[in-house]
Parts: C-alpha cells; structure tokens; sequence
C-alpha cells in the first residue's frame, strides 16, 4: 500500500503523511524524486530517524517521534506550519482512515466512544487545507467489515474530503458518483473489492487506449 | 534601562493567581518549560486554565501540574498519552473540563489573540461534532466556523538563547506555540538555557521578539521529559 501511494506522489511535491502507517509511504518513494515532507510541529524537510548518538529530543514528529532534518530543511512556529496547511500550500496528505464514505466523508478522529478521551490533532486541519487528501488503510477491520462505506458511522473527521484510498485490495476515487477503481491489486478481482465495500464500486480501470489515468491531481 | 532578567523560576512564576490562564508552550515534550512547570506547581496556583497542545507525559511537567490537581481547564487539541494516566484520570472523574481544538485553529486562535484580532472564519472542523455551538456562514460555497481568539493572562515559554531584553531564539521543532502564545499572554515568562546581553542575537535570526517577553530566567541545562519519564521521575 505505502509503495503503491508513493508511486503517486511526483517530483517536487510538498506532504505531510499522518501518523502510524502513513509514515512507511517516506521509504517507498520512486528514486529519482525528490519529494519534502512537512510535520505539522514545525518542520519541512523531515527526515528518517536519527542513527547513533545524534538524537535530540526536541527534533520530533508530529507523532512525537525523533527524526531528522535533511539539507534545505527549515524550522517554523504552529501559525507558518498550519499556514502551509489550511492555505493550500501542501501538495498532498496521506492519512489513516477508520471509514471512508462514497461521498468522500472521513472519519478518522474519534471512534465516539463513551469513555474515550477525544483527541483531534491537526486531522480537521489537513482534510479541510490540503490540495490532495489520500487514505491508506486496510479495506476492512480486522473483524472483516469494510471500511468503505455509503455514510460514515463513526464521527467525521471532514466532508467531501477524500480524493484517492489506497487499500490492500485496490486503488480507488471518489469521483461524481461514489468510488471508482482505478486499479487491482494483482489477484484481486473487480467482485472481490465489490463484494467487501459496503456501497457501490464504478469500475473505472483504464483501457488499453486511454491508458493510466492515476496520475497525482494538481 | 531594559532588563528582564530575574533570579530564579520562582521569581518568574511569581503572581500567578489563582483562576489565571496559562499558556504552556511546547508540542510533547519539544519546548516544554518543565522547570517553570514545576516552579508553578510550588507557587500553589489553583484553579487554573492551561492552553497547551498536549497534557504531558509520566509524572513531570504539565502531567504533575494537572495531577496535582491545579487545572480546571484545559484548552488543547491532542489530550492523549501513551504513558500518562493523569489527564484521563481526572477528565474521566470529571475533575477536569476540556476543550477540544483542532491544531491549527488552537494556533490560530491565539495568534489571532496575540494580533488583536478578536474573532476569524475557518472551514476547519465544519460539518463535524466539534462545529457544534459555532457560528457558520459560507463563503463561495465553503462552510465555515466563526473561531474566537485566545489570550493568556500567562504564558510559560522554552527558548533556547534570550538575551535581557527578551528576544528569543528556539531550539528546532521546539518552537511549535511559543511565539504565538508569547504574543498573546499579557506576561510572557521566559526559562532560556542561554541569557546574554542585548546584541548577541543576530536581529536577522530573532525569532520572538523582546516587546512580547515579560521575565527571562537563565536555566542552563534543562531536564529532557522523555529522559526523567524514563527515570520514572515524579514532582514534585
């Protein structure tokens, strides 16, 4: 899944990659391409984990992990970080998703449970500011129910925000009329990823003549 | 003459009132002022509203803070923790009120509240369970949220270098709210592990500004949260 996004994500492009499996897309990016990854506690030009002796603790994800600060990196306070977020400025977000709805509603924040502690970060933030929002998630739970749904149930992180999901089944849009499969993973079918969405799947897979049509919105 | 340097955190964190708002820079543990933290925590100040992205970590910092039992409020975007039970504790025995804000409006809000600007429109959080008791109004066909600005009557501050008239210069991701908050709060309290005297900072590499800096403490070798949770530190 990370390698098949990272393959989206062309040269020169600025993103931001949300926390947990979202992050593995930074290790699969296509050589050749020099892409920036911003994390929104003030950094863009993250790099990998440090090696060695050379971690700083006050050099970390928004994941609150360690990191790097590759050449051409820079430091910025919250208002320039959430500035390149919320004005368009990020290229792409990739994020995790609990469900993802055919009208392109996330929900990703919060599973509503009673005596969950709600915590949003800057989730509201990315799917409302970033030119290209991109899902990577598992197609189902681990208890097999799809992911992918006609309406969310769990609370929605924004509306109408999704533009491409990346799961371990497919590549899919959301376009006009709900989700459109670009692609299979190979020995998938077209039933398969049907059969576990719970709302309609357009089969949109290039022809031969128009051929891919996966190329990273603008 | 300009000096606002004094002696020791609890000479900075003095006159904090019960019921004050605080402002408490650092993302993580990444700029957060623990030593001016636990200075408050001896000061006795109760009652208080903490703005701050998180709620800390083990049993240090703003984690000891809230357990000790000082913070009625807190106003903050993320409030979870792997290895912190103080917050969860105390909001789930609702001890503790919160105030759930996205990121970027928490950062907006206060530099909104630093710049004079009392209230702004953000499509952010529009159309989800955090919009409720909001304004709204569309813009060329986006919902938005009327957010209302934030200031502090306090704001406890990590920098890295200050010199006496109070520029700053921070240390890498640890900058995050700070110079926000420090605009924001009516008095700015600074613990810096460098302070040296105006003109040692390059004016090009300023990053806060003296005018929004009240006191300056000298802390020359701050405690690493991760380090003393590590430890299993507890404070006090």
């Amino acid at each position: 899944m990370a390698a098949r996004a990272a393959k989206d994500i062309p040269d020169g492009a600025y993103v931001n990659l949300g926390i947990g499996m979202p992050e593995l897309v930074a290790q699969h990016i296509p050589p050749g391409r020099e892409v920036i990854f911003h994390t929104e506690n003030g950094l863009l030009g993250m790099g990998p984990p440090p090696t060695g002796t050379a971690m700083d603790p006050e050099l970390i994800n928004a994941g609150k992990q360690p990191v790097t600060a590759l050449a051409g990196a820079s430091y910025f306070h919250h208002g320039d970080s959430f500035t390149m977020i919320r004005g368009g400025h990020l290229d792409i977000c990739v994020l995790g998703a609990l469900e993802v709805a055919a009208n392109g509603d996330l929900a990703n924040w919060s599973t509503g449970a009673p005596d969950a502690i709600p915590a949003v970060g800057g989730a509201m933030d990315l799917v409302s500011g970033v030119k290209n929002v991109y899902v990577m998630t598992s197609h189902c739970t681990r208890d097999g129910a799809p992911k992918l749904v006609d309406r969310c149930s769990y609370p929605i992180t924004g509306r109408g925000a999704v533009n491409r999901i990346y799961t371990d089944l497919a590549v899919i849009d959301i376009g006009p009329d709900g989700f459109e499969l670009l692609e299979l993973t190979p020995g998938v079918s077209f039933e398969d990823v049907a059969a576990r969405t719970a709302a309609a799947v357009h089969d949109a897979r290039p022809t031969q003549e128009t051929g891919p049509v996966w190329e990273a919105h603008d | 003459m300009i000096d606002k340097r004094v002696a020791g955190p609890v000479q900075a964190v003095a006159g904090i009132t019960d019921g004050s708002t605080v402002m408490i820079g650092g993302f993580g543990e990444a700029g957060s002022p623990i030593e001016l933290i636990h200075a408050l925590i001896d000061q006795g100040a109760r009652g208080l509203t903490v703005v701050n992205n998180n709620t800390g970590t083990g049993q240090v910092g703003l984690a000891a803070l809230i357990r000790a039992g000082r913070v009625d409020k807190m106003i903050c975007s993320y409030p979870r923790s792997a290895n912190s039970r103080a917050f969860p504790d105390l909001y789930r025995a609702g001890h503790i009120e919160l105030e759930l804000v996205p990121q970027g409006t928490l950062a907006e809000r206060i530099r909104a509240g630093g710049a004079g600007i009392p209230a702004f429109y953000t499509p952010t959080a529009a159309g989800t369970d955090l919009e409720d008791g909001k304004e709204q109004r569309d813009f060329d066909g986006t919902n938005c949220l009327l957010e209302h600005a934030l200031s502090a009557d306090f704001a406890l501050i990590k920098a890295r270098r200050a010199d006496w008239h109070g520029n700053l210069v921070y240390n890498k991701t640890a900058r995050n709210f700070s110079p926000l908050m420090a605009a924001a709060s009516a008095i700015t309290i600074v613990q810096a592990a460098v302070v040296d005297r105006p003109g040692s900072i390059d004016p090009e590499t300023v990053i806060t500004p003296g005018i929004f800096v009240n006191r300056v403490v000298g802390v020359p070798d701050p405690a690493h949260e991760s380090q003393l949770v590590a430890e299993g530190a507890v404070y006090p």
